[in-house]
């Protein structure tokens, strides 16, 4: 949905620049926070070759914030499948080899639109792969408790549901973080999800391994995300969203399945790209 | 499929089963969280009992010594059992020579993992099931579900058929939870009455004092105890804690994790035997059965702290769904999971370290803080050790890992996956979920195209 300026035309390039960059000023001067962060992005493997359109709300948010994103191009996979399905030898090569990556990248902060592999790479690291790691956040966290902004002034008309994945709520302890930054979304009806911190079933290779539970649980989740009459159900890990996702297609439920960076990302004056 | 998917699959089928065990699993859920939210120092208790039990696995050898020093002062006669086998033949041989045929039990996860009541009955001996939900399981020859309440997988009105079939006196019986347990009640007790033994299990040993503690919530346990003239009790080795004191920890945690109670309605503590009150001969089995070999592992020996509680059992996700007849062992859920593979050997049991998705809500509800997907995931490597390099997935594994390691070997890898659009159906994922489309542009393609 399109802002439409006074004459009924779509607007300007400038003016849209004009109106966004004035909105972030305030919201962020509001909040007291104005230092220009250098902002890694961790993509994450599987958003890199599967949902690259996170990985552009990732940084159009950043930078719309006023923040720099670097992206260390030598970075591939950080081993969480490896690690969670019993393959720790395979894991703790690549955990090297991110930790290396990252080292040399001169950033302020590292980000990553995944919850599942920021948790492995700050809790499965040190702890069981001996390998320290860089500090990374998951986006929430970013926002919230580095960057000091609540409000990004993001703009999503829409009927939502938030599925809280477990790897944010158990390993990472994001707790209502992403909930504070969507209710600050203007124009968006968010709907609690019944049921929330039940697992969605999808559990990486499990959902493979065992695929009839995990339908089973999938099926459940299902019912409590139409239950709610959302368009629109989000996470913070497109893995379990692909899954849920895959599943409500699967129906030709018509709900749609998005990250959360892609709705913080989403304005009045731009659409998703 | 073969193992805990294959046995899982069946228990999806069964609508009644899916039912039961989620309609009780939820309210128990409810209830435990609500117990557990009253105690301001719920996390400071976690942390005690884990250190606790943590103490008493690492000085193992010491305390079941001081055990067994201290039940035979007071009168008992301690015995050693490697395996089940050999628990069982001891318990028989006290039978025997006391010329018993009928014992009475009060619900023992230990002598469900012997077998002792078959091992019983081909040396001609009856073993009686006493606490409801077992003697449901034992009437309609299943196997026990749960840990705690081993029959969670009936409902009344399967339970109203049972005892009417089983039980005499049951012509006019209605499915009322009051009048069902009023006929267990009449059985039972005849049988308190009769038998001249008695066999229990522990929930705790105190080394220093020699005491033997069981919680229960029927009071079949404390007739078990105190009313047979000869009381054997099989304890698993991890049963063990250090001091009298240690007991007040537990005693807060145990009855709100497992019933959601708030206190154990009925907990019978007994030293070895006392002349003119209570059984006049005392045995104590300490069974090992594949503990030591569990204890020599770092990460999976936190599996030995477990209470018994079945919290995990209650908030896993896939034990709600498939109940406890898919681990195909007394040891059912999440615990299981970890416990099984461990006693038995994990060769026997390579599905099952496999049989969660790692949500962590295990370990999020466990009173002893056992880290459950850690375990799970350090049994997988296990596995994956004991299958070899040439095993279908570990080649596929490889492969990835060599995908990952360098950025030139990711983006070939990368493009060849976009080849994989015009792949539709993914073995094992599309039988019930849609694959998402792979974009034509990855995001470092869209990166170096706008930044560079
Ligand atoms: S593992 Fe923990 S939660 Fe599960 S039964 Fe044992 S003590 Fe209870």
């Amino acid at each position: 949905m399109l802002s439409r300026n006074g004459s009924g035309e779509a607007p300007t390039t400038a003016q849209v620049r004009i109106a966004s960059t004035f909105r972030i000023v305030s919201s962020t001067a509001a909040q007291g926070n104005v230092r220009r962060l250098r902002v890694a992005l961790f993509i994450t493997c599987f958003n890199d070759t599967l949902f690259p359109q996170t990985g552009r709300a990732v940084v159009r948010l950043l930078e719309r914030l006023g923040h720099e994103v670097v992206f260390p191009e030598e970075q591939t996979c950080c081993g969480q499948m490896h690690f969670n399905t019993g393959y720790a030898r395979e894991a703790r090569g690549l955990a090297e080899r991110f930790a290396r990556v990252f080292a040399e990248v001169h950033a302020d902060a590292i980000v990553s639109p995944s919850a599942s592999c920021a948790a492995l790479v700050r809790d499965a690291y040190p702890k069981w792969l001996g390998v320290e790691p860089p500090r990374v956040f998951e986006l929430s966290e970013l926002l919230i408790d580095e960057l000091g902004v609540v409000d990004v002034g993001a703009y999503f008309p829409h009927r939502v549901t938030y599925h809280p994945t477990c790897h944010s709520l158990r390993l990472l302890d994001v707790g209502d973080r992403p909930l504070k930054l969507l209710r600050a979304v203007r124009g968006i009806d968010l709907v609690e999800l019944p049921e929330a911190a039940e697992c969605c079933g999808f559990g990486g290779t499990f959902a493979v391994k065992n695929k009839d539970v995990s339908t089973a649980m999938l099926a459940d989740k299902m019912r409590a995300v139409l239950d709610t009459g959302a368009e629109i159900v989000t996470a913070g890990d497109n893995s379990c969203l692909m899954h849920i996702g895959g599943g409500l297609s699967r129906q030709r439920a018509g709900v749609k399945p998005m990250h959360l960076a892609e709705i913080l990302a989403h304005t009045e004056e731009e659409l998703p790209r | 499929m073969k193992g805990f998917p294959k046995a899982a699959a069946k228990a999806l089928r069964d609508t009644q089963l899916r039912h039961n065990i989620g309609h009780a699993t939820r309210t128990i859920r409810e209830k435990r969280e609500h117990v557990v939210g009253e105690l301001p120092d719920w996390q400071e208790l976690r942390a005690a009992g884990a250190a606790i039990k943590d103490d008493a696995l690492l000085r193992l050898d010491e305390l079941l010594i001081e055990l067994e020093e201290r039940v035979t002062a007071a009168g008992g006669t301690v015995h050693w059992a490697r395996d089940a086998a050999e628990a069982n033949r001891i318990v028989g041989d006290v039978a025997q020579a006391h010329g018993v045929d009928e014992v009475v039990k009060v619900k023992s996860i230990a002598t469900e993992e012997t077998r002792l009541n078959d091992a019983l009955a081909a040396r001609g001996i009856r073993a009686w099931e006493t606490d409801l939900a077992e003697l449901i399981v034992q009437l309609s020859h299943d196997s026990p579900s749960h840990i705690l309440v081993p029959a969670i997988h009936k409902n009344r009105a399967e339970i109203r058929e049972l005892f009417m079939r089983e039980l005499d006196g049951t012509e006019e019986l209605s499915d009322d939870p009051g009048e069902l347990a009023e006929a267990a009640r009449r059985h039972l007790r005849r049988r308190f009455l009769d038998a001249k033994m008695g066999v229990s299990g522990a929930n705790f040993a105190v080394a220093e004092t020699g005491t033997i503690a069981v919680f229960e919530s029927e009071g079949n346990g404390r007739m078990c105890t105190t009313l047979p003239e000869t009381l054997v009790t099989v304890m698993g080795i991890e049963k063990v804690i250090p001091r009298w004191q240690d007991l007040e920890v537990f005693l807060q945690l145990l009855p709100r994790s497992s019933t959601a109670e708030r206190m154990n309605p009925y907990t019978s503590l007994w030293t070895g035997v006392h002349a003119g009150d209570g059984p006049q001969e005392f045995h104590l089995v300490l069974l090992d059965n594949g503990r030591t070999r569990a204890l020599a592992d770092g990460i999976g020996r936190q599996a030995l702290r477990c209470i018994r509680c079945s919290a995990c059992l209650n908030v896993c996700p896939v034990y709600e769904r498939v109940g406890g007849h898919a681990y195909e062992s007394v040891y059912p859920g999440p615990i299981g999971a970890i416990l099984t593979p461990q006693l038995e050997g994990i060769e026997k049991r390579p599905s099952l370290p496999y049989a969660s998705s790692l949500c962590g809500a295990c370990y999020e509800a466990c009173p002893v803080k056992i880290d459950i997907p850690t375990v799970l995931v350090e049994l997988r490597r296990q596995v994956v050790e004991s299958d070899g390099a040439l095993d279908p997935e570990h080649v596929a594994m490889a492969a990835a890992a060599k995908a990952f390691s360098t950025r030139r070997a990711y983006e070939r890898a990368q493009r060849l996956a976009k080849l994989g659009r015009f792949v539709k159906w993914i073995p094992g994922w599309s039988s019930s979920r849609d694959a998402p489309e792979i974009p034509g542009q990855t995001f470092r393609e869209w990166w170096r195209e706008t930044r560079s």
